[in-house]
Protein backbone atom coordinates (compact mmCIF):
# COMPACT_ATOMS: atom_id res chain seq x y z
CA UNK A 1 0.00 0.00 0.00
CA UNK A 2 1.53 3.57 -0.78
CA UNK A 3 1.28 5.63 1.99
CA UNK A 4 4.06 8.59 2.49
CA UNK A 5 6.79 9.37 4.62
CA UNK A 6 4.75 11.68 7.02
CA UNK A 7 1.78 8.99 7.25
CA UNK A 8 4.94 6.33 8.39
CA UNK A 9 5.79 9.31 10.92
CA UNK A 10 2.21 9.73 12.38
CA UNK A 11 1.82 6.15 13.04
CA UNK A 12 5.51 5.55 14.49
CA UNK A 13 4.42 8.29 16.41
CA UNK A 14 1.31 6.36 17.68
CA UNK A 15 2.79 3.09 18.08
CA UNK A 16 4.61 4.86 20.90
CA UNK A 17 1.40 6.00 23.16
CA UNK A 18 0.13 3.16 25.91
CA UNK A 19 -3.18 3.02 26.66
CA UNK A 20 -4.13 4.99 29.64
CA UNK A 21 -1.33 7.57 29.20
CA UNK A 22 -1.53 11.16 29.64
CA UNK A 23 -0.01 13.17 26.88
CA UNK A 24 1.13 16.41 25.98
CA UNK A 25 0.57 16.41 22.48
CA UNK A 26 0.63 19.55 20.27
CA UNK A 27 0.20 20.05 16.28
CA UNK A 28 0.65 18.41 13.10
CA UNK A 29 2.07 14.96 13.21
CA UNK A 30 1.55 14.25 16.91
CA UNK A 31 -1.88 15.62 16.77
CA UNK A 32 -2.64 12.86 14.14
CA UNK A 33 -0.47 10.52 16.27
CA UNK A 34 -2.76 10.61 19.02
CA UNK A 35 -5.78 10.05 16.59
CA UNK A 36 -4.76 6.85 15.57
CA UNK A 37 -3.33 5.86 19.23
CA UNK A 38 -6.93 7.09 20.15
CA UNK A 39 -8.95 4.77 17.41
CA UNK A 40 -6.56 1.43 17.55
CA UNK A 41 -3.76 1.52 20.67
CA UNK A 42 -5.23 2.95 23.28
CA UNK A 43 -8.35 4.56 23.48
CA UNK A 44 -8.65 5.68 27.07
CA UNK A 45 -5.33 7.59 26.52
CA UNK A 46 -5.63 11.54 27.21
CA UNK A 47 -4.74 14.55 24.98
CA UNK A 48 -3.90 17.16 27.09
CA UNK A 49 -2.56 20.58 25.01
CA UNK A 50 -0.29 23.94 26.42
CA UNK A 51 -2.96 26.09 26.51
CA UNK A 52 -5.20 24.04 29.11
CA UNK A 53 -7.18 22.14 26.94
CA UNK A 54 -7.49 18.39 27.67
CA UNK A 55 -9.07 16.29 25.20
CA UNK A 56 -10.42 12.44 25.95
CA UNK A 57 -10.82 12.08 22.02
CA UNK A 58 -9.48 13.65 19.03
CA UNK A 59 -11.48 16.39 17.53
CA UNK A 60 -13.00 15.59 13.82
CA UNK A 61 -12.46 18.96 12.25
CA UNK A 62 -8.77 19.87 11.00
CA UNK A 63 -7.52 23.14 12.06
CA UNK A 64 -4.35 25.09 12.33
CA UNK A 65 -3.56 26.01 16.44
CA UNK A 66 -4.41 24.49 19.72
CA UNK A 67 -6.41 26.97 20.16
CA UNK A 68 -8.56 27.03 17.44
CA UNK A 69 -12.36 26.53 17.97
CA UNK A 70 -12.46 22.60 16.98
CA UNK A 71 -10.20 21.92 19.30
CA UNK A 72 -11.98 23.39 22.38
CA UNK A 73 -15.15 22.24 21.55
CA UNK A 74 -16.49 18.87 22.97
CA UNK A 75 -13.00 19.16 24.92
CA UNK A 76 -13.10 17.17 28.20
CA UNK A 77 -11.64 20.22 30.16
CA UNK A 78 -10.89 23.76 29.29
CA UNK A 79 -8.47 25.39 31.53
CA UNK A 80 -4.81 27.09 32.25
CA UNK A 81 -1.54 26.90 31.45
CA UNK A 82 -0.76 26.56 35.04
CA UNK A 83 -3.25 23.61 35.19
CA UNK A 84 -1.82 21.95 32.45
CA UNK A 85 1.50 22.39 33.42
CA UNK A 86 1.01 21.90 36.96
CA UNK A 87 0.74 17.92 35.70
CA UNK A 88 3.81 18.30 34.16
CA UNK A 89 5.91 19.08 37.40
CA UNK A 90 3.79 17.00 39.25
CA UNK A 91 4.84 13.91 37.28
CA UNK A 92 1.66 12.67 35.70
CA UNK A 93 2.19 13.34 31.83
CA UNK A 94 3.62 10.18 30.61
CA UNK A 95 4.51 11.46 27.38
CA UNK A 96 5.23 14.48 25.77
CA UNK A 97 5.88 14.91 21.93
CA UNK A 98 8.44 18.01 21.02
CA UNK A 99 10.25 18.79 17.81
CA UNK A 100 12.96 21.65 16.93
CA UNK A 101 15.17 23.27 14.05
CA UNK A 102 18.34 20.92 15.46
CA UNK A 103 18.54 18.14 17.71
CA UNK A 104 22.00 16.61 18.55
CA UNK A 105 23.62 12.95 19.62
CA UNK A 106 22.48 13.68 23.20
CA UNK A 107 18.66 14.16 22.19
CA UNK A 108 19.18 17.95 23.47
CA UNK A 109 16.91 20.42 21.10
CA UNK A 110 17.36 23.77 19.53
CA UNK A 111 14.57 26.52 18.82
CA UNK A 112 16.23 29.94 20.02
CA UNK A 113 18.99 30.02 16.70
CA UNK A 114 20.80 28.69 14.71
CA UNK A 115 23.73 30.06 11.82
CA UNK A 116 23.54 29.95 8.18
CA UNK A 117 26.42 31.07 6.07
CA UNK A 118 28.02 32.99 9.49
CA UNK A 119 24.46 34.72 10.02
CA UNK A 120 22.69 34.22 13.03
CA UNK A 121 18.91 33.46 12.21
CA UNK A 122 16.86 33.90 15.12
CA UNK A 123 13.93 31.02 15.65
CA UNK A 124 10.94 31.63 17.57
CA UNK A 125 11.49 30.24 20.97
CA UNK A 126 11.05 27.38 23.38
CA UNK A 127 7.00 28.04 23.58
CA UNK A 128 6.36 24.85 26.24
CA UNK A 129 8.85 22.89 24.81
CA UNK A 130 11.37 23.52 27.35
CA UNK A 131 8.90 22.33 30.18
CA UNK A 132 7.73 19.22 28.33
CA UNK A 133 12.08 18.03 27.82
CA UNK A 134 12.67 18.96 31.27
CA UNK A 135 9.30 17.44 32.98
CA UNK A 136 7.43 14.69 31.38
CA UNK A 137 8.24 11.17 32.04
CA UNK A 138 9.31 10.41 28.47
CA UNK A 139 9.76 12.45 25.44
CA UNK A 140 9.27 11.55 22.14
CA UNK A 141 11.44 14.22 19.12
CA UNK A 142 10.07 14.41 15.62
CA UNK A 143 12.41 15.77 13.04
CA UNK A 144 12.65 16.03 9.39
CA UNK A 145 15.76 13.98 8.52
CA UNK A 146 18.58 16.85 7.29
CA UNK A 147 22.54 17.29 8.24
CA UNK A 148 21.99 20.91 8.94
CA UNK A 149 18.94 19.84 11.44
CA UNK A 150 21.16 16.69 13.04
CA UNK A 151 24.90 18.55 14.29
CA UNK A 152 27.30 17.16 16.54
CA UNK A 153 26.14 19.66 19.65
CA UNK A 154 22.94 21.80 19.27
CA UNK A 155 24.14 25.96 19.06
CA UNK A 156 21.60 26.71 21.98
CA UNK A 157 19.51 24.08 24.23
CA UNK A 158 16.09 25.22 24.10
CA UNK A 159 14.68 21.92 25.69
CA UNK A 160 16.89 19.63 27.42
CA UNK A 161 17.66 16.34 26.38
CA UNK A 162 20.51 13.95 27.71
CA UNK A 163 22.83 17.49 27.96
CA UNK A 164 26.54 16.07 27.51
CA UNK A 165 25.53 12.33 27.85
CA UNK A 166 25.75 9.48 30.84
CA UNK A 167 23.77 10.84 34.06
CA UNK A 168 23.91 14.60 33.39
CA UNK A 169 20.32 14.61 33.64
CA UNK A 170 20.36 13.30 37.40
CA UNK A 171 23.58 15.60 37.84
CA UNK A 172 21.37 18.58 36.37
CA UNK A 173 17.91 17.46 39.20
CA UNK A 174 16.36 17.33 35.82
CA UNK A 175 12.50 15.88 37.18
CA UNK A 176 11.35 14.11 33.68
CA UNK A 177 13.14 10.81 31.79
CA UNK A 178 13.96 12.44 29.08
CA UNK A 179 14.00 11.53 25.42
CA UNK A 180 13.07 7.91 24.53
CA UNK A 181 12.55 8.50 20.71
CA UNK A 182 13.93 10.37 17.86
CA UNK A 183 11.26 9.37 14.87
CA UNK A 184 12.73 11.07 11.68
CA UNK A 185 11.69 10.97 8.07
CA UNK A 186 14.18 8.50 7.73
CA UNK A 187 14.31 6.27 9.91
CA UNK A 188 13.89 5.59 14.39
CA UNK A 189 16.45 6.33 17.29
CA UNK A 190 16.45 5.53 20.66
CA UNK A 191 18.86 6.04 23.19
CA UNK A 192 22.03 4.34 24.82
CA UNK A 193 20.38 3.48 28.40
CA UNK A 194 24.93 4.03 29.92
CA UNK A 195 26.18 6.87 27.40
CA UNK A 196 22.87 8.41 26.50
CA UNK A 197 23.94 8.55 22.76
CA UNK A 198 21.10 8.33 20.71
CA UNK A 199 21.00 4.63 18.46
CA UNK A 200 19.66 3.77 15.24
CA UNK A 201 17.50 1.26 15.89
CA UNK A 202 14.90 1.28 12.64
CA UNK A 203 15.39 2.56 9.48
CA UNK A 204 12.29 3.50 6.87
CA UNK A 205 11.34 1.26 4.17
CA UNK A 206 13.44 1.86 1.39
CA UNK A 207 16.14 3.99 3.07
CA UNK A 208 19.75 2.54 3.42
CA UNK A 209 22.09 3.20 6.57
CA UNK A 210 24.44 4.88 4.45
CA UNK A 211 21.43 7.58 3.32
CA UNK A 212 20.85 8.37 7.53
CA UNK A 213 24.67 8.85 8.00
CA UNK A 214 25.07 11.18 5.11
CA UNK A 215 22.46 13.35 6.82
CA UNK A 216 23.69 13.15 10.45
CA UNK A 217 26.25 15.37 11.48
CA UNK A 218 28.28 12.19 13.74
CA UNK A 219 28.90 8.84 13.54
CA UNK A 220 26.29 7.04 13.84
CA UNK A 221 25.78 4.43 16.10
CA UNK A 222 23.78 1.77 14.99
CA UNK A 223 21.72 -1.01 17.20
CA UNK A 224 22.94 -4.39 16.98
CA UNK A 225 19.53 -5.90 15.79
CA UNK A 226 18.85 -3.08 13.63
CA UNK A 227 15.50 -3.43 11.91
CA UNK A 228 13.11 -1.87 9.18
CA UNK A 229 10.32 0.25 10.65
CA UNK A 230 6.63 -1.64 9.84
CA UNK A 231 5.46 0.28 7.37
CA UNK A 232 1.68 1.43 8.17
CA UNK A 233 -1.17 -1.34 8.31
CA UNK A 234 -4.19 -0.76 6.38
CA UNK A 235 -6.09 -0.18 9.49
CA UNK A 236 -3.73 2.78 10.65
CA UNK A 237 -3.61 4.84 7.04
CA UNK A 238 -7.52 4.94 7.44
CA UNK A 239 -7.31 6.56 10.41
CA UNK A 240 -4.64 8.95 9.10
CA UNK A 241 -6.56 9.78 6.33
CA UNK A 242 -10.10 10.06 8.34
CA UNK A 243 -8.12 12.66 10.63
CA UNK A 244 -6.26 14.47 7.95
CA UNK A 245 -8.38 13.89 4.31
CA UNK A 246 -6.79 16.40 2.08
CA UNK A 247 -3.03 15.70 3.44
CA UNK A 248 -2.55 18.99 5.10
CA UNK A 249 0.14 17.41 7.30
CA UNK A 250 1.24 14.54 5.72
CA UNK A 251 1.01 14.93 1.69
CA UNK B 1 -19.50 53.01 37.31
CA UNK B 2 -19.48 52.45 33.27
CA UNK B 3 -16.18 52.33 31.87
CA UNK B 4 -17.59 51.73 28.19
CA UNK B 5 -15.23 53.93 25.95
CA UNK B 6 -14.09 53.95 22.47
CA UNK B 7 -10.42 51.83 21.50
CA UNK B 8 -9.17 55.03 20.49
CA UNK B 9 -9.64 56.44 23.77
CA UNK B 10 -8.87 53.77 25.98
CA UNK B 11 -5.53 53.39 24.11
CA UNK B 12 -4.59 57.37 24.22
CA UNK B 13 -5.59 57.67 27.91
CA UNK B 14 -3.92 54.27 29.66
CA UNK B 15 -1.17 53.28 27.51
CA UNK B 16 2.00 55.27 27.74
CA UNK B 17 5.15 54.79 25.81
CA UNK B 18 7.42 52.05 27.74
CA UNK B 19 4.57 50.68 29.69
CA UNK B 20 4.74 47.08 30.07
CA UNK B 21 1.71 45.46 28.58
CA UNK B 22 0.61 41.80 28.78
CA UNK B 23 -1.77 40.89 25.37
CA UNK B 24 -2.82 37.81 23.79
CA UNK B 25 -2.50 35.95 26.97
CA UNK B 26 -5.04 33.50 25.87
CA UNK B 27 -2.67 32.04 23.53
CA UNK B 28 -3.59 31.44 19.92
CA UNK B 29 -7.04 32.47 20.26
CA UNK B 30 -9.08 35.69 21.90
CA UNK B 31 -5.94 37.82 21.02
CA UNK B 32 -6.50 41.34 21.00
CA UNK B 33 -5.93 42.43 17.65
CA UNK B 34 -7.81 45.48 17.47
CA UNK B 35 -6.30 47.30 20.09
CA UNK B 36 -2.86 46.39 19.04
CA UNK B 37 -3.60 47.95 15.42
CA UNK B 38 -5.02 51.10 17.55
CA UNK B 39 -1.55 51.27 19.85
CA UNK B 40 0.20 51.23 15.76
CA UNK B 41 -1.89 53.75 14.73
CA UNK B 42 -1.15 55.92 17.63
CA UNK B 43 2.40 55.17 17.31
CA UNK B 44 3.16 53.86 20.99
CA UNK B 45 6.92 53.45 21.77
CA UNK B 46 9.32 51.27 23.71
CA UNK B 47 6.68 48.96 24.84
CA UNK B 48 7.59 45.62 26.62
CA UNK B 49 5.37 43.03 25.77
CA UNK B 50 4.00 40.10 27.79
CA UNK B 51 2.86 36.70 26.47
CA UNK B 52 3.72 33.18 26.50
CA UNK B 53 2.21 33.08 22.74
CA UNK B 54 0.62 35.99 20.79
CA UNK B 55 0.53 34.49 17.33
CA UNK B 56 1.07 37.36 14.67
CA UNK B 57 0.45 40.09 17.27
CA UNK B 58 3.92 40.87 18.86
CA UNK B 59 5.49 40.35 15.25
CA UNK B 60 3.35 43.40 14.10
CA UNK B 61 3.70 45.48 17.15
CA UNK B 62 7.31 44.94 16.77
CA UNK B 63 7.37 45.74 12.90
CA UNK B 64 5.63 48.83 13.66
CA UNK B 65 8.31 49.86 16.01
CA UNK B 66 6.32 49.86 19.17
CA UNK B 67 8.21 47.55 21.07
CA UNK B 68 11.74 47.79 23.00
CA UNK B 69 11.28 44.50 24.75
CA UNK B 70 9.31 41.50 24.90
CA UNK B 71 8.92 39.17 28.18
CA UNK B 72 7.74 35.76 26.01
CA UNK B 73 8.39 32.21 25.58
CA UNK B 74 7.68 32.29 21.94
CA UNK B 75 7.17 34.81 19.28
CA UNK B 76 6.13 34.09 15.02
CA UNK B 77 3.56 33.27 13.40
CA UNK B 78 2.10 29.59 15.00
CA UNK B 79 0.90 28.47 11.60
CA UNK B 80 3.40 29.63 9.00
CA UNK B 81 6.73 29.57 10.91
CA UNK B 82 9.04 32.69 12.00
CA UNK B 83 8.33 36.02 12.63
CA UNK B 84 10.06 37.97 10.20
CA UNK B 85 10.30 41.62 11.62
CA UNK B 86 10.87 39.41 15.11
CA UNK B 87 13.62 38.44 13.32
CA UNK B 88 14.58 41.20 11.49
CA UNK B 89 14.24 43.04 15.05
CA UNK B 90 16.49 40.42 16.47
CA UNK B 91 18.94 39.94 14.45
CA UNK B 92 19.43 43.45 12.81
CA UNK B 93 17.73 46.03 15.02
CA UNK B 94 15.05 46.41 12.01
CA UNK B 95 13.16 49.29 13.31
CA UNK B 96 14.41 49.23 16.57
CA UNK B 97 16.81 46.59 18.08
CA UNK B 98 14.76 44.41 20.50
CA UNK B 99 15.45 42.88 24.10
CA UNK B 100 14.14 39.48 25.04
CA UNK B 101 13.43 38.00 28.68
CA UNK B 102 13.72 34.73 27.52
CA UNK B 103 10.54 32.21 29.13
CA UNK B 104 8.98 29.07 28.52
CA UNK B 105 4.97 28.86 28.41
CA UNK B 106 5.62 27.63 32.15
CA UNK B 107 7.55 29.92 33.35
CA UNK B 108 5.76 33.25 32.37
CA UNK B 109 2.46 31.96 33.33
CA UNK B 110 4.37 31.51 36.62
CA UNK B 111 5.79 35.13 37.05
CA UNK B 112 2.16 36.49 36.33
CA UNK B 113 0.71 34.08 38.72
CA UNK B 114 3.73 36.15 41.25
CA UNK B 115 2.49 39.26 40.64
CA UNK B 116 -0.86 38.33 40.88
CA UNK B 117 -0.30 36.77 44.10
CA UNK B 118 1.92 39.69 45.69
CA UNK B 119 4.85 37.70 45.89
CA UNK B 120 8.28 38.30 44.31
CA UNK B 121 8.99 34.82 42.73
CA UNK B 122 7.65 30.90 42.39
CA UNK B 123 9.26 28.06 42.89
CA UNK B 124 9.58 25.43 39.72
CA UNK B 125 11.47 22.71 38.66
CA UNK B 126 11.03 23.52 34.94
CA UNK B 127 13.93 24.42 32.48
CA UNK B 128 16.80 23.54 34.77
CA UNK B 129 18.37 22.23 31.83
CA UNK B 130 17.80 24.96 29.33
CA UNK B 131 20.38 27.66 28.27
CA UNK B 132 17.92 30.06 28.65
CA UNK B 133 17.64 29.68 32.23
CA UNK B 134 20.87 30.82 33.29
CA UNK B 135 19.13 34.34 32.93
CA UNK B 136 18.90 36.94 35.36
CA UNK B 137 15.02 36.61 36.14
CA UNK B 138 15.84 33.02 36.85
CA UNK B 139 17.56 32.09 40.31
CA UNK B 140 18.43 29.15 41.75
CA UNK B 141 16.58 28.71 45.24
CA UNK B 142 16.72 26.08 48.32
CA UNK B 143 13.33 24.46 49.55
CA UNK B 144 13.69 25.66 52.98
CA UNK B 145 11.65 22.83 54.51
CA UNK B 146 13.05 19.12 52.25
CA UNK B 147 16.64 21.15 50.76
CA UNK B 148 15.48 20.73 47.43
CA UNK B 149 17.27 23.04 44.81
CA UNK B 150 14.16 24.65 42.62
CA UNK B 151 14.48 27.39 40.08
CA UNK B 152 12.83 30.78 40.76
CA UNK B 153 11.05 32.69 38.45
CA UNK B 154 10.72 36.37 38.83
CA UNK B 155 7.43 38.01 39.25
CA UNK B 156 6.55 39.54 36.32
CA UNK B 157 4.49 42.62 36.38
CA UNK B 158 2.77 44.56 33.74
CA UNK B 159 1.47 47.94 33.82
CA UNK B 160 -1.84 46.89 31.94
CA UNK B 161 -3.01 43.71 30.18
CA UNK B 162 -5.22 44.01 27.25
CA UNK B 163 -7.79 41.71 26.72
CA UNK B 164 -10.12 40.31 24.58
CA UNK B 165 -13.24 38.55 26.13
CA UNK B 166 -16.52 37.38 24.82
CA UNK B 167 -18.89 38.76 27.26
CA UNK B 168 -18.48 42.05 29.41
CA UNK B 169 -21.03 43.86 31.73
CA UNK B 170 -20.47 47.82 31.36
CA UNK B 171 -18.27 47.69 34.68
CA UNK B 172 -15.74 45.06 33.10
CA UNK B 173 -16.93 41.86 34.64
CA UNK B 174 -16.17 39.34 32.20
CA UNK B 175 -17.25 36.05 30.86
CA UNK B 176 -14.78 34.18 29.12
CA UNK B 177 -14.68 30.46 27.66
CA UNK B 178 -12.92 27.94 26.02
CA UNK B 179 -8.74 28.04 26.24
CA UNK B 180 -7.86 30.42 29.00
CA UNK B 181 -4.00 30.11 28.93
CA UNK B 182 -2.88 32.95 31.26
CA UNK B 183 -5.42 35.50 31.17
CA UNK B 184 -6.60 35.21 34.36
CA UNK B 185 -3.31 35.66 35.72
CA UNK B 186 -2.55 38.43 33.82
CA UNK B 187 -5.62 40.05 34.65
CA UNK B 188 -4.54 39.83 38.61
CA UNK B 189 -1.10 40.80 37.94
CA UNK B 190 -1.49 43.95 35.92
CA UNK B 191 -1.60 47.20 37.45
CA UNK B 192 -4.86 47.66 35.31
CA UNK B 193 -6.72 46.07 33.32
CA UNK B 194 -7.96 47.08 29.45
CA UNK B 195 -11.30 44.77 28.02
CA UNK B 196 -12.59 44.43 24.18
CA UNK B 197 -15.66 42.24 24.30
CA UNK B 198 -17.00 40.52 21.46
CA UNK B 199 -20.71 41.45 23.46
CA UNK B 200 -21.93 44.04 26.24
CA UNK B 201 -23.97 42.31 28.46
CA UNK B 202 -26.28 43.38 31.96
CA UNK B 203 -24.79 42.83 35.48
CA UNK B 204 -27.82 40.32 35.85
CA UNK B 205 -26.21 38.31 33.14
CA UNK B 206 -22.63 37.85 34.70
CA UNK B 207 -24.20 36.97 38.01
CA UNK B 208 -26.54 34.59 36.57
CA UNK B 209 -23.41 32.58 36.07
CA UNK B 210 -20.49 33.47 38.32
CA UNK B 211 -18.32 30.23 37.53
CA UNK B 212 -17.99 31.83 33.78
CA UNK B 213 -16.63 35.06 35.22
CA UNK B 214 -12.70 35.29 35.09
CA UNK B 215 -12.34 38.79 35.35
CA UNK B 216 -14.23 40.86 38.00
CA UNK B 217 -14.85 44.62 36.88
CA UNK B 218 -12.95 45.61 39.68
CA UNK B 219 -9.80 45.16 38.17
CA UNK B 220 -10.26 46.40 34.73
CA UNK B 221 -10.34 50.28 34.06
CA UNK B 222 -11.22 50.30 30.24
CA UNK B 223 -14.32 48.24 28.19
CA UNK B 224 -14.72 48.47 24.62
CA UNK B 225 -17.53 46.96 22.35
CA UNK B 226 -15.31 45.49 19.60
CA UNK B 227 -17.05 43.07 18.31
CA UNK B 228 -14.79 40.86 15.93
CA UNK B 229 -12.15 42.73 17.94
CA UNK B 230 -9.67 39.47 17.87
CA UNK B 231 -9.72 38.77 14.19
CA UNK B 232 -8.37 37.20 12.76
CA UNK B 233 -7.53 35.41 15.88
CA UNK B 234 -10.98 33.14 17.00
CA UNK B 235 -13.06 33.63 19.07
CA UNK B 236 -15.33 30.40 20.60
CA UNK B 237 -18.94 30.61 19.67
CA UNK B 238 -17.76 34.32 17.88
CA UNK B 239 -15.86 33.81 15.18
CA UNK B 240 -13.32 30.80 13.32
CA UNK B 241 -9.48 31.67 12.85
CA UNK B 242 -8.93 33.46 9.47
CA UNK B 243 -6.34 30.67 8.54
CA UNK B 244 -5.31 32.74 4.96
CA UNK B 245 -4.71 36.52 7.27
CA UNK B 246 -2.25 34.65 8.77
CA UNK B 247 -0.48 33.40 5.64
CA UNK B 248 -0.85 36.55 3.48
CA UNK B 249 0.89 38.42 6.43
CA UNK B 250 3.56 35.53 6.65
CA UNK B 251 4.15 36.29 2.64
CA UNK B 252 3.91 40.40 2.94
CA UNK B 253 6.42 40.72 6.02
CA UNK B 254 8.93 38.86 4.47
CA UNK B 255 10.47 42.62 3.38
CA UNK B 256 10.53 45.87 5.70
CA UNK B 257 8.86 46.81 2.68
CA UNK B 258 6.10 44.42 2.66
CA UNK B 259 5.53 45.02 6.46
CA UNK B 260 5.23 48.34 5.91
CA UNK B 261 2.82 48.17 3.31
CA UNK B 262 0.65 45.41 5.19
CA UNK B 263 0.82 48.21 7.78
CA UNK B 264 -0.44 51.05 5.66
CA UNK B 265 -3.71 48.78 4.24
CA UNK B 266 -4.79 47.15 7.37
CA UNK B 267 -3.68 49.59 10.17
CA UNK B 268 -2.71 52.89 9.17
CA UNK B 269 -5.08 53.53 6.09
CA UNK B 270 -8.48 52.57 8.17
CA UNK B 271 -9.85 55.08 11.04
CA UNK B 272 -10.69 52.14 13.44
CA UNK B 273 -11.46 48.66 13.61
CA UNK B 274 -15.11 49.03 12.09
CA UNK B 275 -12.84 50.61 8.86
CA UNK B 276 -10.85 47.35 8.76
CA UNK B 277 -13.65 45.22 9.45
CA UNK B 278 -15.12 47.19 6.09
CA UNK B 279 -12.20 46.67 4.64
CA UNK B 280 -12.15 42.43 5.00
CA UNK B 281 -15.46 42.71 3.44
CA UNK B 282 -18.62 41.38 4.49
CA UNK B 283 -18.67 37.93 2.44
CA UNK B 284 -15.10 37.59 4.08
CA UNK B 285 -16.65 37.72 7.58
CA UNK B 286 -20.05 35.64 6.79
CA UNK B 287 -16.67 32.69 6.15
CA UNK B 288 -15.78 33.30 9.57
CA UNK B 289 -18.84 33.02 11.59
CA UNK B 290 -19.73 30.01 13.38
CA UNK B 291 -21.59 27.06 11.86
CA UNK B 292 -24.34 25.96 13.98
CA UNK B 293 -25.12 25.99 17.47
CA UNK B 294 -23.54 24.17 20.15
CA UNK B 295 -24.98 25.39 23.07
CA UNK B 296 -23.62 24.18 26.78
CA UNK B 297 -26.63 23.24 29.09
CA UNK B 298 -27.93 25.83 31.49
CA UNK B 299 -27.16 24.81 34.82
CA UNK B 300 -29.22 26.07 38.09
CA UNK B 301 -27.81 28.55 41.25
CA UNK B 302 -31.33 27.31 43.31
CA UNK B 303 -31.31 27.49 46.38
Amino acid sequence: MDYTPRELMVVAAAREIRDGEIIFVGMRLPLLGFAVAKEIYAPRAIGIFENGVMRDWPAREAFLTISDPPNVAGSLYCGSVLDVMALLQSGRVDLGFIGGAEVDRFGNLNTHWVEEKGKRIRLPGSGGAADIATMASRCIIIMNHERRRFPPKVHFVTSAGYGNGAHWREQERLSGGGPSRVITSLGIFSFDPVTREMVLSSTHPGVSVEEIQRETGWPLRIQEDLRETDPPSADELAVVRKYDPKGVWTS
Amino acid sequence: MDKLCSLREAITEEIEDGMAVAMGCTLESLIPFAAGYEIIRQKKRDLTLIAPISDIQFDQLIGAGCVRRVIASWVGNVAAGLGHNFRRAAEEGVPYPLEIEEHSNFTVALGLKAAAMGVSFLPTKTVRGSDFSRAEHFRSVTCPFGGEELLAVRSIVPDVAILHVQKSDCEGNAHVWGNLGVAHEAAFAAKKVILSSEEIVTHEHILSDPNRTIIPGFLVCRVIHEPLGSHPSPAQGYARRDDDFYFDYHDLSRSRKGTLSWLEKWVFSVKDHAGYLALLGEERLKGLKPQGDLFSPRVSFNF
